[in-house]
């Protein structure tokens, strides 16, 4: 008797990492500095980070089933890690009303707008976060102290970060150790160096991001400093420029396509960055800095091509 | 010691050799043999003998009907039982001539390395030996099936290298690896008559460290001399496309559009050679190759040694395999190969490999949006960018696919929907944008 055989084009095998897994990995890797996050600010991180997951989980679902009528599962790995990304961006005793704002924006203008998964120009949670720090500037940048009252959410005790100190010129008393590990002021993910290499260690080893962006961010911040004399412990670790580099500007969807692409992203966010910070309104500049960039991704993707195998090489652009 | 592989791209897949380890298994014919007229790219060879004819082992049973087309030949004694049409394994109607296998065979030897000591530089006249080649009916074995005379017959002093594939880098299969380890003499013995007829200077081998005792076998019987060079590569999918194991093993780069020979390299199968040796040397027309039985739920995964025209249901009955609903059986690698609708199909001359997935895994995971992770563009091996060509291919606008994207140097690897994270059908696409191409040039 004949059989009914499946038939199908080439190649018969497939890798086992699908989308979904990939983006597990990313939230696991994100699972140290939350840990350490947690330790440091309590009951506000643990707070405003399930705030901002389930707000863009229920974002997702609402405008992906009833606006755009799509039939579609309420669990959305990436509205979770979208989410996880926005918490990591926000300071820990912001109000939950404020969180949920940021949420809404940033699925439903950073994302869904676009057409949802893969289709976005902007990192969903830096245009959540950039919306939240022009609305509420003040409640974005109150940094609860970490380690003191962590039983406590909005009502805390907050200091400067070290970038603003920097910034309006306060003597900067830094200690590399208490920095490292994350015993400083700032958003709740940025905080705890350490926790974020690790995380960033095994996406690397694990080759879900490559060391393309993140290199190229680092070690021209790294430069910059070093030129304009600046210090270049406190441009790394003070601010939310390792999560950015691993983390945010490595996002595929608004990164571009090729390697040599990546570098002058890289670059170019490194020097942006490097340019808000002292020249620029804020004291921050990483989120614009990857914002700016996605929105050239399109143009880099467009003249920086691969060198096709058996051709000329050629000038760039042509 | 770093290991050579090809750039750009590549990407190593877990190799699910199950069959390594297997010896060759000799089989004797059954009682009828089906040889499609149809087994080399070209023309299909035109038939020369009518039913009821006696044919000997080894006398020609078809001719080549054009310049790039291959003789054939009856592996058998026996009689020719019909001229006509089969079911292929596509589902199409093709050619055949079937033989009834006589009761009274000849002594088949099993496979036969060779003995004494290797001659030294071979002096030939490349002509007559590639009308000897042409006799024999010797085709591509790797699975493309180009009719070796033609391959062979290169202007003097076009090419300096000959280029020996021996990588096997698709998955599964072992075919080739199996035939290394039983005749390396015959092989290197082999290389250096088709260096001879093509007029090369220097023979390289490139063999993917994964077969650590093939390198050591080759390496033995090519060492005395320095014009033949087993070189050991990194293993990495597609090490085995022909541009790109040029790249790995001589750093040479063929120009877009063009041909090994552009660069001075003529690329030629490791079976293939061992198939030259034995019509050269042996006397020996094309009539039986290995094929490797292989799968995830393969009872018993094998190398055969069978003649053309052999069973594959047979194939299939020897390793155990009872298909079910939904399984797929894939003619050659699990990359490159194409599955196939029936299996009461011969053994051709380019069927290296029977690969039989499971209903389970033989599907497709449903396709999600593209996330532009750019793994598409990290290992495409001719520097395109899949996601792009892919897509105006779909949307039709397959002029700038090929112009501005290249599509055309696509080799069909299938490196980019291996490894795409949402499961796209990217080559699917990229395929159909070649078909539409080649239709409006034929028009």
């Amino acid at each position: 008797m004949q059989q009914i055989l499946s038939i199908s084009g080439s190649p018969h095998i497939h890798s086992p990492r699908s989308t979904d897994r990939i983006m597990w990995m990313v939230i696991i890797a994100l699972m140290p500095a939350l840990a350490c996050s947690l330790y440091c600010f309590g009951l506000g991180a643990a707070i405003v980070t399930a705030g901002s997951v389930l707000v863009c989980l229920v974002t997702e679902y609402v405008i992906s089933r009833y606006m755009l009528g799509r039939r579609t599962p309420v669990f959305s790995v990436s509205a979770v890690l979208t989410g996880l990304l926005l918490a990591f961006n926000l300071p820990s005793n912001l109000p939950l009303w404020i969180v949920a704002i940021g949420g809404v924006v940033a699925i439903g203008v950073g994302k869904m707008a676009f057409g949802g998964l893969g289709c976005n120009i902007f990192n969903p949670a830096l245009v959540g976060r950039v919306f939240l720090l022009l609305s509420f500037p003040a409640q974005m940048t109150s940094w609860p102290l970490p380690g003191a009252d962590r039983m406590s959410y909005v009502d805390v005790s907050t200091g400067a970060t070290l970038l603003s100190s920097l910034k309006t010129g306060d003597v900067v008393q830094m200690d590399l150790m208490r920095e490292a590990l994350g015993f400083t002021g700032g958003s709740l993910g940025e905080v705890g160096a350490v926790a974020l290499l690790i995380g960033a260690t095994w996406l690397l080893v694990t080759r879900v991001i490559t060391w393309h962006v993140p290199v190229a961010i680092l070690s021209t911040v790294t430069l910059f400093a070093l030129a304009i004399g600046s210090d270049v412990a406190v441009e790394l670790l003070g601010g939310g420029l390792l999560l950015g580099a691993f983390f945010m500007a490595t996002d595929y969807v608004t990164s571009p396509m090729t390697h040599r692409g990546m570098m002058i992203y890289g670059v170019m966010i490194g020097v942006i960055t490097v340019v808000i910070r002292h020249w620029g309104a804020y004291p921050e500049g990483v989120s614009f800095a990857i914002l700016i960039m996605n929105g050239v991704t399109p143009l880099i993707n467009r003249y920086v091509r691969p060198r096709k195998f058996g051709e000329r090489r050629r000038a760039y652009g042509c | 010691m770093t290991l050579h592989t090809f750039h750009p791209g590549g990407i190593h897949i877990p190799d699910f050799k199950l069959s390594a380890s297997a010896p060759i298994v000799d089989l004797a014919p059954v009682a009828s043999l089906v040889l499609p007229l149809g087994q080399s790219i070209g023309s299909p060879s035109r038939a020369v003998v009518a039913v009821g004819q006696d044919v000997a082992a080894g006398q020609i049973i078809a001719e080549p009907s054009s310049r790039i087309s291959a003789a054939l030949h009856s592996p058998v004694f026996g009689v020719v039982k019909s001229v006509g049409s089969v079911d292929g394994p596509w589902g199409y109607p093709e050619q055949a001539v079937v033989i009834s296998v006589g009761d009274a065979q000849p002594e088949q030897g099993g496979l036969a390395d060779m003995e004494g000591d290797m001659p030294g530089q071979i002096r030939a006249c490349a002509r007559p030996y590639i009308e000897k080649v042409r006799d024999a009916g010797l085709v591509g074995m790797g699975g493309a099936t180009f009719p070796t005379h033609v391959k062979l017959d290169v202007p003097p002093g076009k090419v300096d290298t000959l280029v020996i594939n021996a990588v096997e880098c698709e998955p599964y299969l072992t075919c080739d690896h199996a035939l290394m380890l039983s005749a390396p003499a015959a092989i290197v013995y082999g290389v250096r008559l088709a260096m001879a007829i093509v007029g090369a200077s220097k023979a390289v081998i490139g063999i993917e460290d994964n077969k650590p005792d093939a390198i050591k076998a080759l390496s033995v019987h090519s060492g005395d001399c320095d014009d033949v060079e087993v070189i050991a590569l990194r293993s990495r999918y597609p090490q085995g496309g022909e541009k790109q194991l040029i790249h790995a093993t001589l750093r040479r780069e063929v120009p877009v559009g063009g041909l090994p020979s552009d660069v001075g390299v003529v690329v030629m199968n490791v079976a293939t050679i061992y198939a030259l040796y034995e019509a050269l040397v042996l006397g020996q027309p094309l009539t039986r190759r290995i094929v490797t039985v292989t799968g995830p739920e393969v009872p018993r995964p094998a190398n055969y040694r069978v003649p053309l025209g052999y069973p594959v249901r047979e194939l299939l009955r020897l390793s155990g395999v009872e298909l079910g609903a939904g399984d797929k059986v894939v003619f050659g690698g699990p990359m490159m190969g194409r599955a196939v609708t029936n299996v009461d199909v011969p053994v051709t001359k380019g069927l290296s490999g029977i690969l039989v997935l499971p209903a389970s895994v033989a599907g497709r995971a449903s396709v999600d949006p593209c996330v532009r992770c750019a793994k598409c563009v990290e290992v495409c091996p001719m520097g395109l960018e899949p996601y792009l060509i892919s897509t105006l291919s779909r949307l039709g606008q397959v002029d700038e696919a090929v112009g501005d994207g290249g599509m055309m140097s696509c080799i069909e690897c299938g490196s980019c929907s291996y490894v795409c994270p949402s499961s796209r059908p990217l080559l699917d696409y990229i395929r159909y944008g070649k078909g539409v191409v080649r239709s409006r040039k034929k028009r």
